[in-house]
């Protein structure tokens, strides 16, 4: 069983390398284009903030198994043809992305209007006050609540498998599917993605205890 | 042929203002001329639009008529009479040549006293971080909080923070100097530390519009007291006249009546 398990594990590692690809790609377009979209939800004018706000609403109340299926298989109807690949990096990225608004939201407007007054009054302009004194402030309630967020992201990068994307999830349901240890497999999986996202959570509380300066 | 300047040009020029939210009518056609130097005290009950004008001179309020001028400068908006609202780079640059100091002193609680400071003179004014430092150490010890550079907000008394708050204004070197009940906020033994702060600028000749409650420091440190009530300025003279008896004005002798029975 073990050497099974042993011969397996360069295709397992190549499979944990696309699920850590995924993850990150998800990640980091879902900061740009969350942020973007909301200090616009937060700051912009009406039509913007609307055109964010209903985003946000429709992404979040859909399954995101809905959603990788429809941008895969629903999206070609309009003449947009994914790769798998890509329909799926897709698909996690808007729903993240309709996360990461609503918590940038959440952390700048817990700042207190007073801050953007201040730095109004000195003469800071729109993005000197965001960069200089609502960011900084924010970005520790900003911190928890994303860093989960990536846990998830983490964790449900899992489900491009269904669309035939050999991740760390598919990888290891073929060996299984070779070697019939359904068991030690799926715990060794349960155990790698475990690990990522314990390492995560690690950091995130030491990124927090960096930024506790604000004593509330 | 040149016009000569005016012999004393009003260094803010408040002419006309009117501003309403929704139907409510806050100010209603406010004039007000401060010249160099000169230290106005607005007094009034609340909700005579004594803030909201204040705000309104840098800009932090927009108004819907009449003009705002600081050095013949209109403060909002692009032209007189266009009511085009400043870009927000003109704006930005507007406020930086007032300052203020606000009731709930709004210290940014991730930088430290001189940091606070420090922000406006590196990004608006361009200093290096040394010059910045030297500047927010020459105003911390102006206000008696020269052990206190490297405190954080959190760590500072009501008092200190309100004292930063004004050095953080005034380190700005701004024309005007504009103080929204900065004492408001404050445990009655600490107003003594902050007002003796505005005393010491006001006789360094700092342009200073003040709204308070401070009747005591009105009478005894300000050139001009402005009563406002309902949106207008009611009356507006010399301290010894505004809080004498003689003066003619009902909603005046009032306000002053209550204010009295209730703080002495």
């Amino acid at each position: 069983m073990l050497g099974q398990i042993a011969y397996a594990l360069p295709f397992l590692a190549q499979g944990f390398a696309v699920t850590l690809w995924v993850s990150l790609l998800v990640v980091v377009l879902s900061l740009v284009a969350g942020v973007m979209m909301g200090v616009g939800l937060v700051y912009g004018p009406a039509p913007l903030r609307w055109a964010v706000r209903i985003f946000s609403d429709t992404i979040r109340g859909i399954p995101i198994l809905v959603l990788i299926f429809f941008v895969y298989y629903g999206l070609p109807a309009v003449g947009i043809h994914l790769e798998s690949f890509w329909a799926a990096v897709l698909a996690l990225t808007l729903f993240k992305t309709a996360q990461v608004i609503e918590y940038l939201r959440g952390a700048v407007g817990s700042i207190p209007k007073g801050q953007s007054e201040a730095a109004m009054a000195i003469g800071l302009t729109f993005r000197q006050r965001l960069a200089y004194v609502i960011f900084p402030q924010a970005f520790r309630r900003f911190l928890p609540p994303w860093i989960n967020g990536v846990t998830d992201a983490v964790k449900g990068s899992a489900l491009v498998s269904l669309l035939g994307i050999t991740d760390l999830m598919h990888a290891i349901n073929q060996v299984i599917g070779r070697t019939y240890e359904a068991m030690p497999l799926y715990i060794l999986g349960a155990v790698i993605y475990f690990v990522v996202n314990y390492a995560l959570s690690l950091a995130s509380r030491r990124l927090e205890r960096r930024f506790s300066f604000i004593r509330e | 042929m040149s016009i000569s300047p005016p012999a004393n040009p009003a260094l803010l020029d408040i002419s006309d203002v009117s501003k309403s939210f929704g139907s409510v009518e806050v100010l209603r056609a406010v004039s007000l001329q401060v010249t160099r130097g000169e230290v106005v005290t607005v007094i009034g009950p609340s909700g005579s639009g004594k803030t909201t004008l204040l705000r309104c001179v840098n800009f932090l309020e927009s108004y819907d008529s009449g003009s705002i001028r600081i050095d013949g400068k209109e403060v909002g908006f692009r032209e007189m009479g266009t009511h085009q609202r400043r870009s927000e780079r003109d704006l930005a640059k507007m406020r930086a040549e007032t300052g203020m100091v606000f009731q709930s002193f709004n210290l940014f609680p991730h930088l430290t006293a001189a940091g606070n400071i420090m922000l406006g003179l590196r990004k608006v004014r361009g200093k290096s971080s040394t010059e910045a430092r030297a500047i927010a150490e020459h105003w911390l010890g102006r206000v008696g909080l020269a052990h206190k550079a490297d405190s954080l907000p959190a760590e500072l008394s009501g008092g200190q923070q309100q004292r930063v708050g004004i050095a953080r204004a005034v380190a700005m070197e701004p024309k005007i100097l504009l103080l929204d009940e900065i004492t408001s906020a404050l445990d009655p033994e600490l107003v003594g530390e902050v007002l003796e702060v505005v005393r010491s600028l006001a006789e360094d000749g700092m342009t200073m519009v003040m709204v308070t409650h401070e009747m005591a420091f009105a009478r005894d440190a300000s050139s001009r007291i402005v009563f406002m009530a309902d949106g207008g300025v009611s009356a507006a003279g010399p301290p010894a006249e505004i809080l004498g008896t003689e003066i003619d004005n009902e909603r005046l002798r009032s306000f002053l009546a209550r204010f009295r029975a209730s703080h002495f």
